[in-house]
């Protein structure tokens, strides 16, 4: 017979189909959970992209809506000649608006609040329209010249339509409540919530002053204009004069931005219980071939190839991969759907729920190839099994070839790579992020490996019989301490730094006033308000804790170049901020508890005018690209100041208190047109009220904030942004658990050979008992440990890093996590062996042979 | 009557760690065309080894085996898969069922490997003749030991090879249920003319093949016609 003859022979791909439909059945059992971990994994990737992805269609495709316009130019000053030519030549604005933060009084209850007014005219939004209840108040309140006002605030007033608004000098009807306005999101707006008045009442108001916190904004329905002209154009000749344009596809596509980035740090998140669930298929696919290398043997017996065997099985997981893609997928598209109920106020707009086929392909690839990936290395194995290992003879068959696993290893690594690059667009992070993954599975898999090498050689031989075979089990031939230890290890470090994050996050975000510090604050006391306003602090018997004074002033030339002529530069490298924005600048002879000296010297006083040492903040010296010795001249109310940079501070943003970029020395700002910022301690919410009355009722025009307000809003944005952590961190514990118990069930057989041997020869219930407990104990422990004091490590890193923020870390990750996966551990352990302590030696071993 | 198998100075070693251990040591001898063939021998003496050689399960170190005209040596594991599944039948002692797979599918899959589209109803025929015709769906763990060899038996034959290789065919099996297995391993050998090699430690057994090969220590002690058929 020759040889040519013999390759000929090859049953086709239906064959191989069949073969591993037909093992996989009688072996869905042993498969069911591996398939779990893909399940769980992919459906939080899914759900999580699903979502991202739904929101930016919807913010597209609402943006006319969102902007209520095609464009609109807006100024914080009121506009020059040139910018209202510019609106002529436009076509003229199709509606005006005029913000401003403010005070507000309700007559009716006497109540207060600090609220942003909006003089709009009639025909704004010019796309979309203003939510109200009742519904016909968005359409009445111009020509009624009423107010409408935020639905919260006339909630937490007790106020009805038909009562009274007082703004500045005068008083106006309420018309409803309001819901939704386009362009505002909810959570945003709830430190100023938003009070809509007919534009012709502005003025009336008195409230639009020097100093006052103004917005001019126009709006324009042009649905034929060419965006890209007017954002590239018309944009940079209105930037010389102080003025912006926005189109409404340049802002929706920022806001989509600010969605994406917070969509991909949860993306990473799901991405990490992915790659969680496929440490349990990598180990259980281990077992699940080591079971089935007899049956390639007699297959290859029976005259199978090696590509057959090797393919019958690879069809077999990749089918898996799919269906837990496929099940995966349709879970997160159906999780996707509650997320607009936690997140409602947080989004911009009303997401409706789409499928994607993108994403849907995804899922099921994602399945598919998580699954091939991992499992490659194990399935190699069956390519090395002899035919003759059905005769029982001990071959000294290859192994599989280091190069082959490190070629696994690299296309694991590139995958991972690959698909973070596609979630975070940029290299840096994506390597970062498998390097955290490398480095975190290689010290977890150190540890286990110290572990096991460190009880051999230190055997607690004194130990008792149960404790000394606990041990003992952690290192015979084919354990599962490593899988054990990185599953467990793991899980616990991203739990436990998801926690730690989350400590770091609210810690960063805590601005609960301690017990003295200030928590109100009042903005815009003009100077010849200031002596009354402190007394009227001081006869309600409160300290007056800050009395600052503020002057504004937009940069005019840095190290001599004017401001227009760096606009103008192309190649500029100073931020935009700088050259448009209006700082609000104070003056005193010290430095406060929020800053630190970090280049220069601090001029406390100067009486020479000709050039000032000013003080400025660090990222007011980066931005702005200047040093210590470096010229600045400011325009303080149209007077040229010429000023050095004397000094560069760092300044603690995140401390409640005001704090500024730009302080003068005194004797140079005392007699420019100038407001104060008062700030006192109230120590309880009646007082503070009483406060606010009496300042909004004798001074219209001050700006009240109260803190505690404040800290409501954000808690209440913490709170939400907490379930999303809390709900990722669902995930990866569920999938943790499934893990843990694929890795127990796979080792199950083996402990239970070894238990009914012992049963045999005499132990008994308790002792086995004991003795799996203390296993699974010892390895709940470490693993547990390791993968705490592991994500201690990399929450100090984030912290510092990131956050730029102190880490104190919170004991629930030792005092919860750390005893409650231990004992999960155990108790999964056990509830799985619970078969060999209750039955017979015999039946237990006939039963599990099956 | 032509020769199906020629062994030619056949060596095998094994290696232990640095020690080698030689198995099979100048080993010579033929089969012929449809004869009844039995090694013999204590434990250790290298008779399953042989099988294995004889089957192309392995390569010889040395020495030559031609198996149905094909030069084993020469060919790659991929051709010798091919070559077992057109020409060989296997019966191992621990019945080496497939135990994810039925009785039916078990006796289908050396004829699925052909690509034969009757492999259904040969193998039902087959498992009817083994007198398992109702047990047809039972996976292995639902069968009993001798039920499972008669099964393995089924699937022999199923590919109508020219040689069958036995492997202790009885010894994992009750005195009672083994004679039946060996009666029917025997009448199917007879009913297809195959050529049939049992390796037993069994002597009874091997006094029913038409000849008996002796190895003691990895040498051929005895080959013999057995004269008392």
């Amino acid at each position: 017979m020759n040889s040519e003859k013999l390759r000929s022979s090859k049953p086709g791909y239906n064959w191989l189909f069949k073969m591993a439909w037909r093992d996989g059945k009688a072996s869905a059992r042993k498969l069911t959970l591996f398939m779990a971990s893909i399940i769980l994994g992919i459906a939080a990737v899914v759900s999580i992209q699903s979502f991202g992805e739904n929101l930016k269609d919807n913010i597209a495709l609402q943006s006319k809506a969102l902007m209520g316009a095609d464009f609109k130019i807006d100024s914080s000053t009121e506009p020059n000649e040139r910018v209202l030519e510019i609106i002529d030549s436009l076509g003229g604005a199709d509606a005006r608006e005029i913000a401003f933060p403010s005070m507000a009084a309700f007559p009716g209850n006497g109540a207060t609040k600090f609220v942003q007014i909006r003089g709009i005219e009639d025909g704004f939004p010019l796309y979309g329209a203003l939510e109200t209840e009742p519904v016909e108040a968005a359409n009445k309140y111009q020509s009624q010249g009423a107010a409408l006002v935020d639905a919260t605030v006339m909630l937490q007033l007790n106020l009805r339509p038909g009562d009274s608004i007082k703004i500045g000098d005068i008083t106006l009807p309420i018309a409803g409540s309001l819901i939704a306005v386009p362009g505002s999101t909810a959570i945003f707006s709830s430190v100023a919530p938003p009070v809509i008045i007919p534009y012709r009442y502005i003025e009336e108001t008195n409230l639009v002053q020097a100093g006052s916190r103004i917005r001019y904004e126009f709006y324009f329905r042009v649905p034929q204009a060419n965006l890209e002209v007017l954002d590239n154009e018309v944009e940079r000749e209105l930037e010389r004069h102080e003025a912006d344009l926005d189109t409404h596809t340049s802002t929706s596509e920022r806001m989509g931005k600010r969605y994406e980035n917070f969509g991909k740090f949860l993306n990473l998140v799901a991405f990490i219980a992915l790659l969680l669930g496929c440490v349990g298929i990598a180990s259980a696919i281990n077992i699940y071939i080591k079971d089935k290398l007899r049956a390639v043997a007699v297959l290859k017996c029976l005259g199978a190839t090696r590509r057959q065997t090797f393919k019958i099985y690879l069809i077999q997981i990749a089918a898996i991969g799919l269906l837990g893609g496929l099940i995966g997928t349709i879970l997160g598209l159906i999780l996707q759907q509650l997320f607009p109920l936690f997140l409602g106020d947080l989004l911009p707009v009303d997401v409706e729920m789409s499928f994607s086929p993108r994403i849907i392909f995804m899922g099921l690839l994602l399945g598919i190839t998580m699954s091939v990936l991992f499992a490659l290395y194990p399935l190699m194995g069956t390519l090395y099994v002899s035919p003759l290992q059905t005769l029982r003879v001990d071959t000294e068959g290859k192994t599989n070839s280091g190069r082959a696993g490190l070629l696994v290893l690299a296309g694991i690594f590139l995958f991972i790579l690959l698909f973070s690059y596609w979630l975070l667009e940029d290299w840096r992070y994506s390597f970062a992020f498998v390097a955290g993954i490398i480095i975190t599975f290689s010290v977890l898999a150190g540890i286990a490996k110290l572990f096991m090498q460190a009880i051999k050689r230190f055997f607690p031989s004194s130990w008792g019989f149960p404790a000394r075979q606990s041990i003992l089990n952690l290192f015979r031939p084919q354990n599962q301490t490593l899988t054990l230890i990185l599953a467990i290890g793991v899980g616990s470090f991203l739990i436990s730094t998801l926690y730690f994050t989350k400590d770091v996050l609210l810690d960063q975000a805590n601005f609960e006033t301690e017990t003295g510090s200030p928590n109100i604050i009042m903005l815009d006391i003009q100077s010849a308000q200031q002596q009354e306003v402190l007394n009227t602090i001081r006869q309600n018997e409160f300290p007056v804790m800050d009395d600052i004074p503020i002057v504004t002033m937009r940069v005019h030339s840095i190290k001599g170049r004017s401001v227009n002529q760096i606009k103008e530069d192309t190649v500029r490298q100073v931020n935009r901020w700088i050259l448009n924005h209006e700082f609000r600048v104070t003056y005193r002879d010290s430095i406060v508890a929020s800053e630190s000296l970090e280049q220069g010297e601090w001029i406390p006083e100067v009486s020479n005018l000709n050039l000032v040492p000013i003080s400025i903040s660090d990222n007011f010296a980066e931005d702005a690209r200047v040093t210590v010795g470096d010229e600045l001249t400011f325009n303080v109310q149209g007077v040229l100041l010429k000023t050095i940079v004397g000094s560069i501070r760092t300044v603690d943003w995140s401390r409640m208190q005001m704090n500024f970029s730009i302080v003068f020395p005194k004797g140079v700002l005392e007699d420019a047109p100038q407001f104060r910022v008062v700030t006192t301690n109230v120590s309880d919410e009646g007082s503070s009220a009483r406060l606010q009355q009496q300042i909004v009722r004798d001074f219209p025009n001050i700006t009240i904030i109260d803190m505690r307000q404040v800290l409501t809003v954000i808690q209440g944005l913490l709170d939400k942004i907490s379930w999303l952590i809390n709900f990722m961190a669902f995930f990866s514990i569920l999938t943790g658990i499934i893990v843990l118990l694929g890795a127990v069930r796979t080792s199950k057989f083996q402990r239970i050979k070894e238990s009914v041997l012992l049963r045999t020869i005499g132990a008994r219930s308790s002792q086995i008992l004991k003795i799996l407990a203390l296993e699974y104990m010892f390895l709940g422990i470490l693993g547990a440990l390791s993968g705490i004091l592991l994500s201690l490590v990399s929450s100090q890193l984030l912290a510092w890093q990131v956050f730029e923020s102190p880490f104190v870390p919170s004991l629930f990750p030792f005092l919860v996590l750390f005893p409650g996966i231990t004992l999960l551990v155990m108790f999964i352990g056990l509830i799985n062996s619970i078969s060999v302590i209750k039955s017979p030696p015999l039946e237990v071993l006939r039963k599990e042979s099956r | 009557m032509a020769k199906i198998l020629n062994v030619h100075n056949l060596e095998k070693t094994y290696s232990s760690g640095d020690r080698k251990l030689t198995v099979l040591h100048d080993i010579s001898f033929d089969i012929e065309e449809r004869e009844t063939f039995a090694i013999v021998g204590p434990s250790g003496s290298g008779k399953t080894t042989l099988l294995g050689l004889c089957a192309g399960l392995d390569q010889p170190d040395s020495g030559n085996i031609t198996l149905c005209g094909a030069d084993i040596g020469s060919l790659t594991e991929d051709e010798r898969a091919v070559l077992r599944n057109r020409n060989i039948g296997f019966v191992f002692q621990d019945f080496q069922l497939l135990p994810t797979l039925t009785a039916l599918e078990n006796v289908a899959v050396p004829l699925e490997l052909q690509g034969s589209k009757d492999a259904s109803k040969i193998g039902r025929e087959l498992l009817e003749k083994v007198g398992l015709g109702d047990r047809i769906n039972h996976y292995p763990s639902q069968l009993s030991g001798g039920e499972q060899q008669r099964v393995a038996v089924a699937r022999a034959f199923s590919n109508s090879p020219s040689i069958l290789f036995a492997d202790e065919p009885t010894g994992n099996l009750d005195a009672e249920t083994g004679e039946k297995v060996i009666e029917l391993l025997f009448n199917l050998n007879k009913e297809s003319g195959t050529t049939l090699v049992i390796v037993t430690h069994d002597l009874e057994l091997a006094q029913k093949t038409g000849r008996i090969l002796k190895l003691k220590g990895g040498k051929i002690v005895d080959n013999t016609v057995n004269t008392s058929l």
